[in-house]
């Protein structure tokens, strides 16, 4: 199957010598909800308005169904958007917010009358109809944008940061209406978002973003458990980085020297077999031992002291100061009381250990 | 008995409070000072268009709507203020035709050269009318043109365009830019977006200010004097006739222009200050 | 197409009017005046030159360095006057009036009549001042005069009081922004710290207000400066300005290169100082409405 988006080699300079977006090459497929991850400055809503055709790309095209739709103006693409800001015409009623992709097209106004009303109820603002956008909540103008875009039936819809305006409350219920939305229309999605949890909670495929160019790109579990690089694996979720050198490697393992400690790791594809290296653990793939207590045979060991334990419920997260390194985060399971009174106080002593095959290993050149 | 006690100010905010409202109370009369200045004036202009006197002289000696009567029989004046609403509304047409796509190059297109264009357009608004009158009397000398009402109109929209360039390009500033990306992205072809989208939007402006360059246009002296062929507009004939001497009757016909004004001045700043709805 | 095609067309297409218009209704005719200003004076018209006599001429002429002399001075007395009124006034305005209706309705009030006749609003003052004018009469009647005097009207007191009356709403404008923008709660603190109310005003409210004083003396100053209707209606022999002679060298004298090496005098005195005041303070903007 042809992907419904297809996008090649794309780069973008703002004056002043700003590189927007740097050579950016993807395909989405129909039915597909994808989100591009990043911080602001990224480039994810400047690709997501070169898509929408409200930017031009200095290089590189768009696909959109097969179709070259590079020098088409927004008006000729068959994908609609919903504004960070909603951009509601304030001069216009609900009703006609929403009939407006219909009625500059044409369409009989009978026909406009129908689609609006079905759009309406389908965002559940039937009711709302006559009103002025003025006379609405965030969370229903959000709702009519939405409507607005989705009356013209596009191929894809774009959302640009579309819950960022809401508060922590709606956003969540919007986050799973929208979900819903998506599975019930069967039309692709591409989100622009620069909030990891909503990315992980909404899409099926993440595109992370960095200095204009793609981190890398996955599902939500692809990036948790084997980011490209330390920056993805930084930005989705929590990660703790060991520098080191590599002192040896053989067919399985990789032996790092960091401080004092020798590090075996686990080698798969890719991973660095000379030179400076990162070592990345998660904080849960981490086991937290008190001074006095064997470690388990076999795993990498780092000592250091307890500096600070954040208590969230059933489980804690504990910082470790390690000599030479970045504080380590160690997630320790509290099951019983048992296990919280094992738990090593602030100030004492402790060792981190984990296991060579839940460690990844990232050369100091893949630092993007 | 506490509520004083908590209350009772210590002798400097006394002395503070007291000098408060002493410059409150001269600040309010002072206040009246200025706004009698402001109106006495146009206050004298309306009682002696109803005085019973040729003379404008105190104390007053009757109460007479003459004048009035005596502007619609006068056959110069009734060409004049033909002539003005002639001038007034073509050269407003025109400031609207010029100014409304300068107010919107300005706020969104860069060009090479655009500061200069700005500086160039919105020159008339700091600059003396005489300079105004003069260097076009100048052009339309050197192309050969007669002066005529229609070089007037030229002149006045030249000068008046600055007013609509600078309330529609506010407006346009404060204007969602996105609501235009929206109506592109939802299939609007660009003059769709600008008849639906941007033109209500600017709407109030584009009226308020209209309705301004008309109000000045129509009282306008100092590009007029430099412009006008035989034809003279209202504000000329008054000027002219004023060389002759003060008569009651200009007093009549300035009540008019002063009603009519603020008429359209009221209509037109309600426009631009509510950013339509 | 490409895109950005489109849009230089759509851009083009917005643009030509406007610049067309500028370019042959205001950047033409400064052109001609500037270029006439070198030209040289020749019965009954002018020729074709480049010399630098007619500035020459208006720089030790004393009858020309006279009248610029003398419309700087009453431009300058005319925006002292116009501060002097509109800074008590508009504090006012701002700081005592505690609706924002009534604010709001006498500040248009002031500011209404800069669009009403400004040939009316001069003329008034004739009326007023002349020797069978209002004032004098009142002052006949009411018996602080035998007879009516010839002192209010035709000097350069009429002048200045009719151009502060035309344009001190000008004054008015620029300072009412700069004070609304004052957050009411400066004024609160620094009276809760203890400062006094004259004090509070001094490092406070005057301080923060210049934008809107040095943009209002810009215009008072440019307008009045510009003006020439004044001095027709209500000024005397020593009251004639720059525009006068302006006027006066395109009709009856008939020295054009002369007139346009005024009016490009002009034109850079009120640009220098438009410039001026634009570097003091950027803010302070005018608003028409």
């Amino acid at each position: 199957m042809n992907p419904v988006i297809s996008i090649r080699n794309i780069t973008k300079a703002f004056r002043k010598g700003l590189i927007a977006v740097d050579d950016v090459s993807l395909d989405v497929e129909e039915g597909e909800f994808i989100t591009l991850l990043g911080p602001s400055g990224c480039g994810k809503s400047t690709m997501l308005r070169i898509i929408a055709g409200f930017e031009e790309a200095d290089s590189g095209s768009i696909f959109l169904a097969g179709t070259d739709v590079t020098d088409f103006p927004p008006y000729r693409r068959e994908v609609n958007m919903v504004f960070q800001d909603y951009a509601l015409f304030p001069h216009m009623n609900v009703a006609q917010n929403v009939g407006y992709g219909l009625r500059v097209s044409g369409v009989p106004k009978d026909r406009i009358a129908r689609k609006v009303e079905e759009t309406l109820a389908l965002v559940e603002l039937a009711d709302k109809a006559d009103n002025r956008p003025s006379e609405l909540s965030g969370g229903q103008r959000q709702r009519v944008s939405l409507a607005r875009a989705l009356a013209r039936d596009p191929k894809v819809l774009l959302l640009d940061e579309p819950l960022s305006a809401l508060d922590a409350n709606l956003r969540e219920a919007m986050q799973v209406e929208l979900k819903h939305l998506h599975e019930k229309l069967g039309i692709t999605f591409v989100m622009v978002t620069h909030d990891q949890t909503e990315a992980l909670a909404m899409a099926d495929r993440i595109v992370v973003m960095k200095d204009g160019k793609v981190s890398q790109c996955g599902t939500p579990a692809d990036l948790y458990d084997k980011p490209a690089n330390p920056y993805v694996a930084r930005f989705i979720g929590t990660a703790n980085f060991i520098d080191g050198k590599v002192m040896g490697a053989d067919d399985r393992v990789v032996e790092v020297q960091a401080g004092a400690e020798k590090l075996r790791i686990a080698r798969v594809d890719g991973s660095p077999a000379s030179g400076d290296v990162r070592v990345c653990i998660r904080p849960e793939k981490l086991t937290l031992v008190a001074n006095g207590v064997s470690p388990p045979a076999g795993e990498n060991r780092l000592s250091g002291t307890v500096d600070e334990i954040l208590y969230h419920g059933a489980n804690a997260r504990v910082r470790v100061a390690v000599d030479g390194q970045d504080p380590m985060l160690v997630d320790v399971q509290l099951k019983s009381a048992s296990l919280r009174q094992q738990l090593p106080g602030i100030g004492s002593p402790a060792t981190v250990c984990f296991s060579r095959s839940d460690a990844m290993l990232f050369g100091e050149d893949r630092d993007r | 008995m506490t509520t004083r006690a908590r209350k009772n100010p210590t002798t400097a905010s006394t002395i503070d409070r007291l000098v408060e409202r002493f410059s409150s109370m001269s600040l309010a009369g002072f206040a009246v000072l200025v706004m009698t200045f402001l109106y006495l004036p146009i206050l004298i202009l309306v009682i002696f268009s109803f005085n019973d006197d040729r003379s404008l002289t105190l104390p007053l000696s009757g109460f007479t709507t003459r004048w009035y009567v005596a502007l619609f029989s006068n056959e110069d004046l009734l060409e004049a203020i033909f002539n003005s609403f002639y001038v007034a509304t073509v050269a407003t047409v025109i400031t609207l035709i010029i100014g409304v796509p300068a107010a919107i190059a300005l706020d969104r297109i860069e060009f090479p050269g655009k500061t200069l264009f700005r500086r160039f357009v919105l020159l008339p608004i700091a600059l003396p009318g005489v300079i105004t009158g003069v260097s076009m009397l100048n052009l339309f000398k050197l192309m050969g043109m007669n002066l005529s009402l229609e070089t007037v109109i030229l002149g006045h929209a030249t000068g008046l365009v600055s007013i609509v360039v600078t309330q529609v390009f506010a407006r346009l500033q404060r204007m969602n830019r996105s609501v235009e990306e929206v109506s592109a992205d939802l299939g609007a072809k660009p003059w769709q977006t600008f008849f639906l989208v941007t033109l209500p939007n600017i709407k109030t402006a584009i009226i308020g200010s209209a309705l301004l360059s008309f109000t000045v246009s129509f009282d306008e002296i100092p590009v007029t004097f430099f412009l006008t062929g035989r034809d003279n507009t209202l504000p000329m004939y008054i000027w002219s006739t004023l060389r002759r001497g003060i008569t009651p009757e200009i007093n009549a016909v300035g009540t008019l222009i002063v009603l009519g004004s603020l008429v359209l001045i009221f209509i037109s700043v309600r426009m631009l200050r509510n950013p339509g709805n | 197409m490409k895109l950005s095609t489109r849009n230089r067309l759509s851009a083009a297409g917005i643009l030509s009017l406007p610049v067309l218009w500028t370019t042959v209704f205001l950047f033409i005719p400064y052109a001609i005046i500037f270029t006439y200003s070198f030209y040289q004076k020749q019965f009954p018209t002018f020729v074709p030159a480049f010399q630098f006599g007619n500035y020459a001429l208006i720089f030790t002429d004393p009858q020309y360095v006279q009248v610029l002399l003398r419309t700087a001075k009453i431009a300058l007395i005319v925006a002292a006057c116009a501060l002097f009124l509109a800074y008590p006034f508009t504090y006012f305005l701002v700081f005592k009036i505690k609706s924002p209706r009534v604010r709001l309705m006498l500040y248009m009030a002031v500011i209404v009549p800069l669009w009403v006749s400004y040939l009316l609003r001069a003329y008034t003052w004739k009326t007023i001042l002349g020797s069978e004018g209002v004032l004098n009469s009142f002052l006949v009647m009411i018996g602080v005069l035998d007879q009516p005097s010839d002192i209010f009207l035709y000097n350069q007191f009429s002048m200045v009081v009719t151009l502060t009356y035309i344009f001190v709403p000008f004054m008015v404008m620029p300072i009412y922004t700069s004070m609304e923008k004052i957050p009411r709660n400066l004024i609160e603190a620094s009276k809760d710290l203890g400062v006094g109310p004259f004090r509070t005003f001094l490092k406070v409210t005057l301080p923060l207000t210049t934008p809107g004083i040095v943009a209002g003396a810009t215009f008072t100053y440019c307008l009045t400066f510009g003006d020439f209707i004044a001095s027709f209606l209500v000024g005397g022999p020593d009251g004639l300005m720059v525009a006068n002679v302006i006027t006066s060298q395109f009709g009856a004298a008939l020295n054009w290169p002369l007139g346009s090496a005024l009016a490009i005098i002009m034109l850079i005195v009120v640009l220098t100082i438009i410039s001026l005041s634009d570097r003091v303070e950027r803010s302070g903007r005018l608003d028409l409405a």
